[in-house]
């Protein structure tokens, strides 16, 4: 493990510069060359064709959706165009490519020249993009032996399914003046990336899958100097808190390097879980990638027509839609910042909303209850297994006094096991609240029976000590009392 | 019988068999045992699937007896450049690195080609990876020309050629790089069209160069040539710089041969010193026919012709190098060194330098080197800009004519061994063809005479404007008509008694 110097120190005496590279796996249904499945995952070697296999005389052909989905990712951060452009070989050699090229795009990008603006903390951060080109995943190696890595590994085994899925490279130019809220930065706008595929329906957008990786770029120079230092590339960061914690880690290795007279080499690094990078290849003999115009591809002319087509397809821009759904829904601050941070919620609550709920309860139920279910899991809320419909007719439940948020749990028990809706749950598991005065006197009676010293105090006048009451005969009649009409009754009765 | 099968052109065979004369079976024997009599002397054939061939000539044969239309060519057999891949056949691009590989997918020429009945006998031989114009560089041995058993054929598609000139097969398909169709045509007296680029399917063709490969037609005959040509011809979408496009009318032109009224450019690059005298007679004979037969002869300059060759030989192994990476022991074909104490960066570099031969590498180096970083743009950019002003050349010339011609070869047939050791005089052998793959367009070998000095094959090269090929053969079909013997016969039929057996004697 490297020396690291204190975050604050590096921040007093050095200006970090900021570069972010991240790949975005397209949901396309097939392949970025190929017609085969594009789906992830399977028995090995099964989703590959003549094409994505590099066979002799193959050849590939651009899957137009995966090129649409690149110019809507462009248009949505308010990149230009390219009204012509080619693919590009990237040529060097590595087990897990079946060509021993790389089919991308070089110096002709189809999008460049864009800008996001990232919201942190109240303060608004441009981030510059300089291009978004197309370009194929590679197959996955699995090296056996203790190494885990193609050196030292007794065999290796490789699984083409993955060979030849499209990939969106986003890259910025690199972003100077953030200090030290770089790594804050950094992670805002992955999120923001994230959200933004996920709107564009384009990717799953899955970090933790690697649908999108990081690239993370740093380096320091001298408080002040305007100039850029000699920077690391810590490679495939797959989380939000990977990117800031690879950052803040990086950031200290190089203020302790530069603090101690040493420099920094140009190398890629790898991002380890418990929080620190270690060095992978250095960049100071730079790979000759031989790049030139794929021959095997003809350009893509994407027309003005067609652009301006896919412009009008592009959604609401994720900011933009928070800041009128918060208003629409009368959410304080506070409350929509736990909607943002739980990916796919705002949509769950909408489409709940939209079912018929009110905004607040719609709330209570997906990060509450449905929430904590899926954290139990491990899955996403969108995959808990309700849907806004079902919660819209939870709530109706409640709204109408037949049951009370506790019954609801159970309904919502109900709904994951495939009971039926959520009137039918209610009536075949008995869950309906009682508030036939009859029943409910009966036990009102019972309770200040059994409780003197607590209904004395109620004739006294301290009217709170009902909810002793309240509470024993809730117990006794297994929570499906109508908790107001009971308190009445209560009332009513020592008054 | 056989012979008469043997001499027969692909179309009367096709005739005859859709009239039932002849049965796709017997006519596909008589090529087999004609295989088995001669290849032994010309090695044209990596592979004879004889069984294969037999079980498409009697799936012909039940269709045609069924009453089923089938194209003009059902039964006839061809013979397939060993770059192509055919399902379950042994494809080796003539290298030890494929050798005993079988793809598990045909070309859509391939495809095409069996779909419409056509025959195929097997796979020949050609330069490794089609890198060469003799057929020498073929890790298999070379192919014997069969005007002089110790001449070669032209390359890369000396197999296919050599296999028309010995009637081991009517027809054949080849690719055309920077001549590998139209040289060997040359060299052998036979007939070879290199297609407009795009005009024909890349797709499952083992690439050496995509940006100028191209499959054609090999024939003894041009309506032959034609009738191939519109049967692999059209759009493919497996391959992207397929054109989208009718096949031009290459039969309709072919049957007429009418060239009156046709303006006629003579490339006057194309000559002159380095080329044979003979050569230059037969050539200026060939204009003369032309002539006569109603056609404008002018000069046309094509002034960056001349840098044509260089600038391929910067281009071709720049995608050759990046082409033939794909070759890595990984997947398929050869695998050398694997005893599990070598690493696979060891592996695929032992398997590289013992299964490819020395003139692939001598490219693959050459190609790594102009794409290099610092040299790219003196060496691959400065080629692309070469490219352009050829196309140019190209574009200017068909403002004021209808095709250019030109001698196809410099030279008549050299001796095996001749120019092994000179490369630049081998390289010079695709001297007039180049230009035509360097602007992707249509451009044609048709056999014009035997040389006054040796006595071999001549060839005149027709080049035409995009997706214009069928005016490559309407002059190809008036310089068959004017050179006709008697009896109509073409120029390879002269070999008819030396290869065919109990041919009637030459007159």
């Amino acid at each position: 493990m490297s020396d690291l110097m204190d975050y604050d120190e590096v921040m007093e005496r050095f200006d970090p510069a900021l570069g972010l590279e991240v790949h975005v796996e397209l949901n396309t249904a097939t392949k970025m060359f190929c017609g085969c499945d594009n789906t992830p995952g399977g028995e090995p070697n099964t989703k590959t064709c003549p094409v994505c296999l590099g066979l002799p005389g193959s050849l590939p052909v651009v899957n137009g959706k995966a090129v649409e989905s690149a110019i809507r990712i462009g248009l949505a951060l308010n990149c230009q165009v390219a009204s012509w452009c080619r693919f590009a070989r990237k040529n060097y050699f590595y087990p897990d490519m079946t060509k021993n090229f790389q089919t991308s795009q070089y110096d002709e990008p189809i999008c460049f020249d864009g800008h996001v603006n990232i919201d942190v903390d109240g303060e608004t951060y441009r981030i510059d993009i300089e291009r978004v080109h197309m370009e194929e995943d590679a197959g996955k190696l699995t090296h056996a032996g203790v190494t885990g890595r193609i050196h030292g590994a007794d065999y290796s085994l490789v699984d083409y399914n993955r060979a030849g899925t499209p990939l969106m490279e986003i890259v910025t130019r690199p972003i100077l003046g953030l200090g030290e809220r770089t790594p804050v930065v950094a992670r805002a706008y992955m999120a923001h990336l994230r959200e933004l595929m996920v709107a564009l329906g384009v990717s799953d957008a899955r970090m933790e899958a690697g649908n999108m990786r990081c690239d993370a770029n740093v380096s320091l120079a001298p408080k002040g100097a305007h100039v850029l230092g000699t920077r690391s590339e810590t490679k495939n960061v797959n989380s939000l808190k990977a990117v800031e914690g690879a950052l803040r880690h990086e950031i200290r290795r190089q203020g302790a390097l530069l603090a101690a007279g040493e420099r920094v080499i140009q190398e890629t690094r790898h991002w380890h879980e418990e929080g620190w990078t270690s060095p992978g290849r250095s960049k100071e003999e730079a790979e000759d990638y031989r790049y030139f115009p794929e021959p095997d591809l003809v350009p893509v002319a994407a027309g003005a027509s067609w652009v301006e087509q896919l412009r009008a397809t592009l959604p609401e821009p994720p900011a933009q839609r928070r800041a009128r759904l918060q208003a629409a829904w009368g959410f304080a601050d506070l409350e929509m910042r736990d909607v943002t941070g739980t990916p796919g919620s705002i949509d769950l609550i909408e489409a709940t909303v939209t079912a018929g709920a009110s905004a607040a309860s719609a709330r209570k139920w997906w990060l509450g209850e449905l929430a904590r279910r899926a954290n139990e899991r491990g899955i996403e809320l969108a995959e808990v297994g309700v849907s806004a419909a079902q919660v819209a007719g939870v709530q109706r439940l409640v709204d109408a006094g037949t049951i009370n948020d506790k019954l609801a749990r159970a309904v919502f028990d109900g709904l994951l096991a495939g009971e039926g809706t959520p009137d039918e749950i209610v009536a075949a598991r008995g869950l309906a609240v009682v508030s036939d005065d009859g029943a409910l006197g009966a036990a009102v009676d019972a309770a200040i029976a059994a409780h003197p010293d607590v209904a004395q105090k109620i004739r006294d006048g301290k009217v709170q000590a009902a909810g002793a009451l309240i509470g024993a005969i809730m117990k006794q009649m297994r929570g499906k009392a109508d908790a107001a009409r009971v308190r009445q009754l209560i009332l009513e009765k020592l008054s | 019988m056989a012979a008469a099968i043997l001499t027969a052109t692909a179309s009367d065979l096709g005739a005859r068999i859709a009239a039932r004369e002849l049965t796709a079976v017997e006519v596909t024997r008589a090529f087999l045992d004609q295989i088995g009599r001669v290849d032994g002397a010309v090695h044209a054939f990596l592979h004879v699937d004889a069984e294969g061939a037999l079980a498409q000539a009697r799936g012909v044969d039940e269709r045609l007896d069924a009453g089923e239309a089938l194209g003009p060519l059902a039964g006839v057999p061809l013979a397939l450049k060993d770059l192509f891949c055919q399902e379950g056949v042994p494809t080796t691009a003539a290298s030890r690195m494929l050798e005993g590989w079988r793809p598990p997918y045909s070309a859509t020429v391939t495809q095409r080609l069996l779909d419409a009945g056509v025959v195929i006998l097997g796979k020949t031989n050609l330069d490794e990876f089609a890198m060469g114009s003799s057929t020498e560089t073929s890790a298999f041995g070379p192919t014997y020309n069969p005007w002089d058993l110790a001449r070669i054929p032209g390359g890369s598609g000396g197999g296919s050629a050599a296999a028309l000139a010995s009637f081991e097969a009517p027809l054949a398909v080849g690719t055309d790089t920077g001549g590998s169709i139209r040289q060997p045509g040359a060299v052998t007296g036979t007939v070879g069209v290199k297609p407009t680029y795009g005009g024909t399917s890349r797709f499952g063709v083992i690439a050496m160069a995509s940006s100028l490969d191209q499959p054609g037609p090999c024939a003894r005959t041009v309506l032959d040539a034609a009738l191939l040509h519109a049967i692999i011809a059209g759009h493919d979408p497996q391959d992207s710089t397929s054109i989208d496009a009718p096949v031009p009318p290459v039969v309709e032109a072919a049957r007429s041969g009418d060239v009156a009224g046709m303006r006629i450019g003579v490339v006057t690059e194309l000559g002159g010193e380095g080329y044979d005298p003979g050569v230059l007679r037969r050539f200026t004979e060939g204009v003369a026919h032309l002539r006569a037969a109603g056609a404008e002869i002018v000069d046309v300059s094509c002034p960056h012709f001349r840098y044509a060759l260089g600038a391929y030989y910067l281009i071709m192994p720049s995608e050759v190098s990046s082409n033939l990476a794909r070759y890595d022991a990984i997947r398929y074909g050869r695998r050398v060194g694997d005893d599990g104490t070598r690493s696979t960066e060891e592996v695929m570099r032992l398997t590289r330098g013992d299964a490819f031969g020395d003139e692939v590498k001598r490219r693959i180096i050459i190609g790594t080197y102009a794409l290099s970083s610092g040299y790219y743009d003196a060496y691959y950019g400065s080629a692309q800009k070469v490219r352009t002003l050829i196309a140019r050349d190209f574009e200017a010339a068909f403002a004021q004519v209808d095709v250019l011609v030109s001698p196809s070869t410099p030279t008549t047939a050299f001796k095996i061994g001749e120019r092994t050791d000179d490369l630049l005089a081998m390289y010079a052998s695709d001297l007039c063809t180049i230009p035509a793959n360097m602007a992707g367009v249509p451009a044609g070998s048709f056999p014009c005479g035997l040389s006054p000095e040796d006595g071999l094959p001549v060839g005149l090269q027709v080049m035409a404007p995009p997706l214009a090929d069928d005016r490559v053969y309407r002059v190809g079909a008036a310089l068959e008509r004017a050179l006709a013997a008697p009896d109509g016969g073409v120029l390879s039929d002269r070999l008819a008694p030396r290869w065919t057996p109990d041919a009637p004697k030459e007159a």
